[in-house]
Parts: C-alpha cells; structure tokens; sequence
C-alpha cells in the first residue's frame, strides 16, 4: 500500500524533476528566476539606461532628445580624458601592487603560521571588524592623523626626528595610495586566504621532503595554488579603485583627478549625457581588465 | 417686524462684512493677513543651500504665521540641479542669483508679483538698479539688478529694467573675500594677489566650484597686473585659458595645500591651520571664531566677490499656497529673519525692518563698522567679538559698495568647466 503512495507521489514530481527536450526542467527556471529579476532590474536596465543617455544630446540647463556621437567624440579627443584615466589606472597598478604583497603575506601568516582554525577565525574576524564603519569616516580620519599639526608630525617633531612638519603625508598622492590600501587590503586577504586554506597540506610536506627550501616552496606550491585566489582579489581591487571618486576627492584635498571625479564634475554642470559616456568608456575599460585576468586565473576552480 | 429693527440675519450679515474688512486690512494683528485656518494646513517645502535653510527660520515662520516650512540644504550645484529637473518636487526654491540665471529661462519658476510684496519700496537699490548709493558704479558679472526682472507673468526672459515682475524676491547678500589666519600670516594683507605669495606656498587654498573659483582667480590675477579682464563676470575663450594656465602654474608650484567645496572643509583647513589664507565665505569665519581660533575675513583693496540670494515660488504653485508663499515672503522681509541673517554677517534686503530686531550695539557693530560695545554674539549663542572690536571691512557702504565683481554664469560656461577639469588633473 505504502509503495504505491510512494509512487504515485513520486510521479509528478518526477514529471518535473524529468528534463525537457533541451535539458532543463521547469524548476531549475523557477529557481533561477528570483536571481534574473533582480539582476535584470537593478543591473541590465540600469546600464542599457545609461548607454542610451550617453547618446543624446544636451544644452546647459536639459538633456534633448536626439541621438548624436558628440559625446563619444568630445571624451575620446580630449587629453584630459586620456590624462584622467592615465591616472586613475595609475593609482589602481600601484594599489594592486601593495595589497597584492600585504595581502599575500597577511593571508600566509593567518593559513599557515596560526595554529588552531578558532584562532584562526578570530584574527580574520579581527581584520574585517572596521568594515562595519563607513569607509567615508575611515578616509577621513587620516586626516587629523597626518595634517601639519596632525599626530604623526607631533610626535616626529617632539623626539627630534625632523624639524618641520612633514607636508607630503596629507593632500598627495601618497595619502591617496595609503587610503586605497588601507581601504582594499582586506579584499585581498579574504579570496587568498580561502585559496590557501584549500591547499593540501600534504603538498607542502611533500615539498618539504623533495628538499625544497623556504622560497621554492612558496613560489612552487603556494603561489600557484593561490592563483585563484589572487585572481579574485586583483578583480575587487581594480573595480573598486577605478571608480573611485570619494577617497580621491578627500585625501587628495581636490587636488588630484580620478575618472569618478571627472563624471561626478560632469553631473553637477548637467552634462549627464557626457558623463553618461564617460561612464561607458569607463565599464568598458574595466571589463577589458576583467578580462584579461579571467584568462589568466580560473575562477570557476573557487566556485 | 418692522423695517427698521435687524434681524438675526442681519445682524450676522453686517458682523461678517466687519470682519472681513478688519482681517483684510490687516487690523487684528500684523500677520497672517489671510485667513488664519486655512494656512495652518499648509507646507511648503523649500530648498537651497545651507546658508539660509535654517531650523530657526522655519520654527519662528510657523510661530508668526502658521505656515510649515519644510526646508532641505544642499550645495550649490545640487540646489540648481534640482531646481531644473525636479520641479514638483518644491514649492519655494531659495537660490543664488547667478543660479537662477540658468534656473529661470527654463520656466521652471513663476514671476513674483512685486505690486504682494509688501516691502517692495524699501528693498534696497542694490536689487533693482544694481547701485548702492546713486553714485556707484554695478559689478561686473551677474548682477542681481540684471537678472532680478522679467518682462511679464509668463515671461522666461530676464528685462533689463526694473518692472513690476520679480524672478527672486532678494533676501540675503554680502560680500566675499578672502580669509586669514592673523596669528599665522605674519605680515598685514592688502591684495588679492597675496594668495600667491610664495610666502604661503603650500599653505593656501581655493574654492573647487567652478564658477566661484574662477572669480577669484581673476581677482589675483588683475591683482598681480598680469591682465586686465573686459569682464570677468563673462570672460571670453581667451581669457579663461590664460586665467587656467595661470593656476596650473600655480598649483604645479606647490602653492596650494587643497581645495575645498563644502564650507565645513574649509573651516576644518583654517581652524587645523594647514591653510592661512583661502577663499572663504563669511558664516566659515564665523564658525572659526567661534572655536576660539582667530580669523579675519580680510578687506582688500581690490573689492569684493559679491553674491546674493533670494526667494523663488515654483510655477505650479496655485490657489492657497501660493498666497501662502507671498504671505511667507513677506513675513521673510518683515524683520526677524533680517536681523537674524544680519547677526551672522550677512546683509537682509530689506534693512529698515530688520533694524527694528537688532540692538543697537549690534547694529552699530554690523552695519555701520563702529567698535562693539558690549559682546557680540552669534545667533547660536557663541561670543565672537569683544567690547571695542570692529567687523572686518568695515560698514555696510564700505563693504558692499566695494563689489568689483558678482558670482557669474558665463556664457562660455561648459568651455570653463573643461578647463577647470584640466586645471583638476593637471
């Protein structure tokens, strides 16, 4: 009795559970569907929105209805579009750079050096606890950290160390590069640290048994292996810092250009479909960078 | 019932025909000269920047008058980005002159009737024949008197004399300069060129709106001699090249540590003293002072940056609400709100109500330059003078009359903003 229960239960749900002619079921598209919507409300409209604005034309106080490539044109021949991303790519190498080697070794010591996954997880835990402040309020008090009367000059000028206070630390684009680090270290740290966890211990004993030396283990084994990890790290970095325009604007003092400033300047005159544009050539430029690394790392090995 | 005797009717009839003369002609109390229940319905919900958008406007707005105001500050910029495309979104735009030169031939605003107004005649001249005294000479730039009329109710276009439709009810005005920090400069200040005195380099700043910006620059540059400008409220291609190459020039030097958009970045730069002279508007030195740091809005023998402000209705305001903006305009031009403005160093359209509301101690120190004779403090409370001070500048006739020049919109407007963002990556 129960078996045909069972049975006639199963029916239909295997009726859907059965493919269809192209390989699907009707429930792996109902359960895709949630997804779809949202990244088809708050990412594809959004993004055909803005490829269709970065067409039209505009006077100084609205947007005309009419489509023309001035806007393409105008951002393409002008050397201070050139310059602006010259710069912003500029701050985005040199930022992936630094956190490629604190992140490296921050996330070597915490899989490797630290015993025991609890204390593990608490120094990790312990390194993305300042995310949960706003990142504003975390650029911002650089500030009375590095000014000219700020703390590190105090102190410097109190043990005799220099004998004017340091103007380089606040408003250059070395405070600019230690706010983008500062800021996108942890981005870094977490993918590589997943990486190497998943690294076979046993690979590294294996390595250590050949012979191999402190270096040849890491550039042999670890590296390669966390590949992946890095591969995702470099990815949020790069994203993060090309469109950026807050930490710029702050600890540059106004000062320096980045891509963000430049569209952020294009808003506040109403020149939206010039900024449009802007943003355009901008995703286009990043996806390119994306590109390129997801030929040469592997994602789907993470997943 | 004889004829002659009233009846209840009318008797109720003549009572009514009483009061609404009484009410009308404004006899039972000064304000609200429309029917008082009506109005405690109404908001109006206004924008502009935070130099006028005040808690304590609204609080004492609704305590004369009834009439909620609920206001939103933001910056200059965004105030004119809303004023453009989020009309329905506002029903009273508080806004810059030179911003309403982009706002008002959009028709988003309605002219203001000045025959409403009740203190039209004695808003000062400076609004409507652009002299301070008869005498004078106007501004270069954009003018209030220039953009203050328009032709007729459905007008979009700016008259170039005065008629009897208003685009802006003129509220708050004063004259800019630049600011220092006595303490730390280390020599008097007298011109606008001092802002590039390789004394300072590294230790000055400059404002980072674009139509703001350049005016100073101008300022410094026909101070050092190096140009003489036809206009600089409405500078050609030329000129503004040269103007950008010269701060380039300036900035690759090193002279300038930052620059500021917000006045709170400002007062940060002058009270931490990484900055000791910039472009500075008057409530940032006043906040200054307040923390007990000294700062100077500094007179300078070239004039001064002027702007002015004043108040807009939206165009689909109708009906009671818009009788309610003309009765909060007036109320706005009745005193109090004039010698609040006053108290934080700017200067009200209309002076004669406002004198009314101020001390006068206060009104000696303010207006008319003359030492303090007891404390001067802020609206907020704070002492930022003492018994025998004198306010920078001066008097109301040495510092407005000495605008050389407006807050402008050019008409090479998008060309300044490419070359202001060359001048930002450079």
């Amino acid at each position: 009795m129960s078996t045909t229960v069972e049975t006639a239960a199963a029916k239909p749900a295997a009726r859907a559970r059965r493919p269809r002619a192209d390989g699907t079921s009707v429930s792996a598209w109902l359960l895709a569907l949630p997804l779809t919507l949202v990244l088809g409300v708050f990412l594809v409209i959004p993004i055909i929105m803005l490829i269709v604005v970065s067409f039209l034309d505009y006077n100084s106080v609205q947007i005309l209805w009419s489509f023309v490539l001035d806007n393409y044109g105008e951002a393409l021949t002008s050397a201070v579009t050139w310059e602006t991303f010259a710069v912003t790519i500029k701050y985005a190498v040199i930022t992936w750079a630094i956190t490629l080697v604190l992140g490296f070794w921050l996330s070597y010591f915490l899989a490797f050096e630290v015993r025991g996954t609890t204390w593990q997880m608490a120094l990790f835990l312990l390194c993305s606890v300042p995310f949960l402040t706003s990142n504003i309020i975390r650029t911002i008090s650089w500030i009375p950290a590095l000014g000219r009367n700020g703390i590190v000059n105090t102190v410097l000028l109190h043990f005799h160390l220099i004998h004017q206070p340091l103007t380089f630390l606040l408003y250059s684009q070395f405070a600019i590069i230690l706010a983008f680090v500062h800021l996108n270290t942890l981005f870094m740290v977490t993918p590589i640290f997943n990486s190497m966890m998943r690294i076979d211990r046993a690979l590294i004993e294996a390595a250590r048994d050949n012979g191999a030396g402190f270096w040849q283990t890491i550039f042999n084994v670890i590296l390669p292996l966390s590949k992946t990890g890095i591969g995702i790290g470099t990815i949020f970095v790069i994203t993060l810092v090309m469109g950026d325009f807050v930490s710029v604007s702050i600890m540059g003092g106004g000062q320096s250009a980045s891509v963000g400033i430049m569209i952020q300047n294009e808003m506040s005159q109403l020149q939206y479909p010039a900024a449009a544009a802007n943003a355009v050539i901008l995703l286009a430029i990043v996806l390119i960078m994306v590109f390129l690394i997801l030929r040469v790392v592997d994602i789907r090995k993470e997943l | 019932m004889s004829k002659t005797s009233i009846d209840r009717r009318g008797l109720l009839k003549g009572a009514a025909a009483v009061a609404g003369a009484a009410v009308g002609s404004g006899v039972i109390t000064g304000f609200p000269t429309i029917w008082a229940q009506n109005i405690k319905n109404v908001t109006l919900r206004q924008f502009g920047t935070g130099v006028s958008n005040l808690n304590d406007i609204a609080t004492r707005c609704k305590a004369d008058t009834g009439i909620t105001i609920a206001m939103t500050a933001m910056d200059t910029d965004a105030a004119a980005i809303r004023a453009i495309t989020q009309p329905d979104s506002y029903d009273v735009a508080d806004i810059e002159y030179f911003t309403v030169k982009k706002v008002f031939p959009t028709g988003r605003l309605q002219p203001l009737d000045v025959k409403k107004i009740t203190y039209y005649d004695q808003i000062v001249p400076l609004f409507k024949d652009g002299k301070v005294t008869p005498t004078a000479t106007v501004g270069q730039g954009t003018a209030p008197c220039r953009v203050s009329y328009t032709e007729g109710p459905d007008s979009k276009k700016f008259a170039p004399a005065p008629t009897e439709w208003m685009t802006l009810i003129p509220t708050i005005y004063n004259a800019d300069t630049l600011g220092i920090r006595p303490d730390l400069v280390g020599k008097p200040i007298t011109h606008w060129k001092e802002l590039v005195d390789p004394a300072f380099k590294g230790k000055a700043a400059i404002i980072n709106i674009p139509g703001i910006g350049i005016m100073d620059a101008a300022m410094t540059i026909e101070s050092l001699g190096m140009m003489k400008y036809g206009d600089k409220g409405n500078m050609t291609k030329p000129e503004i090249d040269k103007t950008i190459s010269f701060l380039i020039e300036q900035k690759k030097a090193g002279q300038f540590r930052a620059f500021w958009k917000s006045f709170e970045e400002s007062v940060d730069l002058m009270a931490s003293g990484e900055v000791v002279i910039q472009s500075m508007w008057s409530p940032a030195v006043t906040a200054v002072r307040s923390k007990g740091i000294p700062c100077t809005f500094q007179p300078l023998a070239e004039g001064y940056r002027g702007w002015g402000g004043g108040l807009g209705i939206a165009r689909h305001l109708t009906g009671l609400e818009r009788d309610a903006a003309y009765e909060y305009i007036n109320w706005y031009l009745s005193g109090w709100t004039g010698a609040y403005l006053n108290r934080q160093g700017y200067y009200s359209a209309v002076l004669t109500t406002a004198q009314k509301y101020m001390t006068p101690n206060e009104w000696g120190y303010w207006m008319e330059g003359k030492a303090a004779t007891a404390p001067i403090v802020s609206p907020q409370g704070q002492q930022i003078a003492k018994i025998g001070d004198k306010r920078d500048g001066g008097s109301y006739y040495d510092r407005i009359g000495h605008i050389a020049c407006w807050n402008s919109v050019m008409d090479n407007d998008r060309y300044l903003i490419q070359k202001w963002n060359e001048f930002s990556v450079a």
